[in-house]
């Protein structure tokens, strides 16, 4: 949606609408922080100084990851395969990241199930890994997750719902069939039983909930498509010799697009949660992946470490408000009678 | 309305079959096979150094048991001699301890709807409350607190809070208020007096009832609040307060009676829930229910139970879609699903 100076486009009269819901932009702030932080996550959490002055040489460690990883560059002698923390100790001069920990950053020798402390802000989990940085990473797959599984769900939900609205007759019975199926899946049952039976993984997860949540944006745009169908612009569109998937797309859906918004920002919340239930369950992503849920999962078995469920859950509350808070001010400003 | 009825009734069976044989298909193409499963958990036992006899013997073994349980045959066949035992009322026996399905869903059935029926309950006593009384003055202090905090629970996520009572109030190193696990204390006795019983099993529900109504406040008194809101705007209720009626007699038995029909249609849509226990609730708390049947189940590939959970739910789930529509008729004479009149 872009806003243009004067001009009282529908995108100008949301976005009005919604600047005036207080709790609709403290949403969108805590969504826009946490997209920040996702981005940022190797500079806020890493095992990689900033700066290290180093036998008069000075090299800047958190950079030059980037540029290995793309294979631009490669790390000079001192600092190949280097234990960083050792090397600091005999630095002249270094500077850490806030949290100068890696998410998988293992140390089952060292610091296993400690509590938060100055060394580690909000503790570690039972192989030693830094929580904190466990944190800032995991904004990261949450947000992925969510935006991977919105993505998907509204793809399928656009397509199967257009073109039931649209053609209407066997069409729109046989997929009317199709979405009261979907309706009557115990869908967090089914979703449980997928990803316990095939092998833990990230991209399962993103398919599972993805391939299951759409039905509600499905009935949602063939509601509006069958009522848009029949308005005069579309019949004019069609006699001009418009062919039916112009019709479709550039005349009836950015007129139903609107409310897709809304489920979206809510299905965001949606899929983030039942990522992390399905991680707390222990049937998410796998073992070395380190998630909100999943740090969520040791505490449920180690009920001393509070800090394990005390910041994760905390984490997820969070962000699963901000996206609500920002699907209800979205829902207000686009048409407060919308029922979604 | 009877044949409307009739017609949604048969066009649930194609729907039903087309969710069964989804969960079906999805559960025999999955990797991981409850024979090798099964197998894995014999040989695990001790049969180290096998020599190539055994191994054959045990490949003959495995293929006996599929032919036995009929997982040796294609898909289709097997879905289909699944649904002849499902009419004739035969949901099978389970691949882990060879007990019939029923039996075992029996066994868990009651706790859970137990604990269902009283949040169901606890949620109506308290969020149709909360909703009509925010309706009385939209946008008060009161109204806008109410709306704030049930927002705020609904959006604690329910493994979260379930964890943190455990660590904190649960024993472990905090308060021990609650037990963490199970239905009855150490010493419990059968032979006790009901009071007794029923305080030790309510001691052990309290916090995952908590847990299973706390997300459900909000949806239900916000729509109770709308629900009131639109029909005080009604021209009834001023036609109500111009003869002079009180504002309590307007509230309570104009506005209220009228709003309280939606309301009673979510009812209809509840009934899945009633029997589909919370995998999460009920893993936290260890609650034998169904939903720890049903994860329990999934995860030692137990396919005759997780179908017939499966079966079990999305049958009512389709039946309590259809019954919400048909209460809305029911009650509200203004609808009509009939053709020509509207």
């Amino acid at each position: 949606m872009t806003v243009r100076a004067g001009s009282s486009s529908y995108g100008a009269n949301v976005w009005r609408e919604l600047r005036r819901n207080a709790r609709a932009m403290v949403g969108l702030l805590v969504v826009g922080v946490l997209a920040v932080l996702a981005l940022a996550a190797d500079f806020v959490a890493s095992d990689k100084p900033y700066y290290l002055e180093l036998d008069g040489q000075v090299y800047s460690p958190a950079l030059l990851d980037y540029g290995v990883w793309l294979g631009l560059r490669r790390w000079p002698e001192p600092l190949l395969n280097a234990d960083f923390a050792a090397l600091a100790e005999r630095a002249d001069a270094v500077l850490w990241p806030p949290i100068p920990y890696r998410s998988t950053g293992v140390d089952i020798t060292g610091d296993v199930f400690e509590a938060p402390s100055s060394k580690h802000l909000l503790g570690t989990d039972g192989l030693g890994r830094d929580v904190a940085a466990g944190m800032v990473h995991g904004i990261r797959i949450s947000l992925t997750i969510g935006l991977v599984v919105v993505a998907i769900q509204a793809s399928i939900g656009i397509l199967l719902g257009g073109l039931a609205g649209y053609y209407g007759g066997w069409t729109d019975l046989v997929l009317s069939r199709l979405f009261e199926m979907m309706l009557g899946i115990p869908t967090f049952f089914l979703i449980i039983t997928v990803a316990a039976i095939f092998p833990p993984s990230i991209y399962t997860i993103m398919v599972i909930l993805g391939l299951t949540g759409w039905v509600g944006i499905a009935r949602f745009i063939r509601a509006e498509f069958l009522k848009v169908r029949a308005l005069e612009f579309v019949a004019a569109a069609q006699s001009l010799g418009a062919s039916d998937s112009r019709v479709m797309l550039r005349h009836i859906l950015p007129n139903a697009i609107a409310p897709v918004l809304v489920a979206m920002s809510f299905g965001v919340a949606g899929a983030i949660l039942a990522e992390s239930s399905l991680s707390f369950l222990g049937i998410g992503v796998p073992q070395h992946v380190v998630t909100w849920g999943s740090i969520l999962a040791v505490a449920r078995t180690n009920t001393f470490a509070w800090w394990l469920a005390v910041f994760p859950g905390f984490a997820i509350f969070l962000t699963v408000t901000a996206y609500n808070l920002l699907g209800d001010g979205l829902r207000d400003a686009l048409d407060p009678r919308l029922e979604i | 309305m009877l044949a409307y009825t009739a017609q949604r009734l048969v066009l649930l069976i194609p729907t039903f079959f087309g969710v069964t044989f989804l969960a079906f298909a999805i559960m025999h193409l999955a990797p991981g096979d409850p024979v090798e499963l099964f197998f894995a958990g014999g040989l695990a036992a001790g049969t180290a150094g096998i020599d190539a006899d055994k191994l054959v013997e045990v490949e003959q073994a495995k293929a006996e048991l599929r032919a036995e349980l009929g997982l040796d045959r294609a898909i289709p066949v097997q879905y289909a001699l699944w649904l002849g035992r499902l009419v004739r009322g035969d949901l099978g026996r389970s691949l882990k301890d060879r007990r019939a399905v029923w039996d075992k869903i029996r066994d868990r059935l009651g706790v859970t709807v137990e604990i269902n029926v009283l949040a169901i309950l606890i949620t109506y006593l308290v969020a149709v409350p909360l909703g009509i009384y925010s309706s009385v003055r939209p946008n008060s202090l009161f109204d806008q607190l109410q709306t704030l905090g049930v927002f705020m629970l609904y959006s604690l996520p329910v493994f979260w809070v379930g964890t943190l009572i455990i660590i904190f109030l649960c024993g472990g190193d905090f308060f021990a208020w609650f037990p963490p696990a199970g239905l009855h204390s150490l010493g419990y006795d059968p032979d006790w007096p009901l009071w007794q019983r029923l305080g030790d099993r309510y001691y052990h529900l309290a916090m995952p009832l908590l847990c299973t109504v706390y997300t459900s406040f909000a949806a239900l008194s916000r729509f109770m609040r709308t629900s009131m809101l639109e029909n005080a705007s009604m021209d009834y209720v001023r036609t109500a307060r111009a003869k002079g009626l009180s504002e309590r007699v307007v509230v309570l038995k104009h506005i209220l009676r009228n709003s309280l029909i939606p309301i009673v249609t979510i009812l209809a849509g509840l009934l899945p829930a009633l029997i589909g226990g919370s995998v999460i609730i009920e893993t936290i708390f260890s609650i034998p229910g169904i939903g720890q049947l049903g994860f329990q189940s999934v995860l030692a590939r137990d396919y005759p139970v997780v179908l017939a959970l499966f079966a079990a739910s999305s049958f009512l789930t389709l039946l309590g879609i259809l019954l919400a529509d048909l209460a809305l008729a029911l009650i509200d004479p203004r609808i009509s699903f009939e053709r020509g009149r509207a």
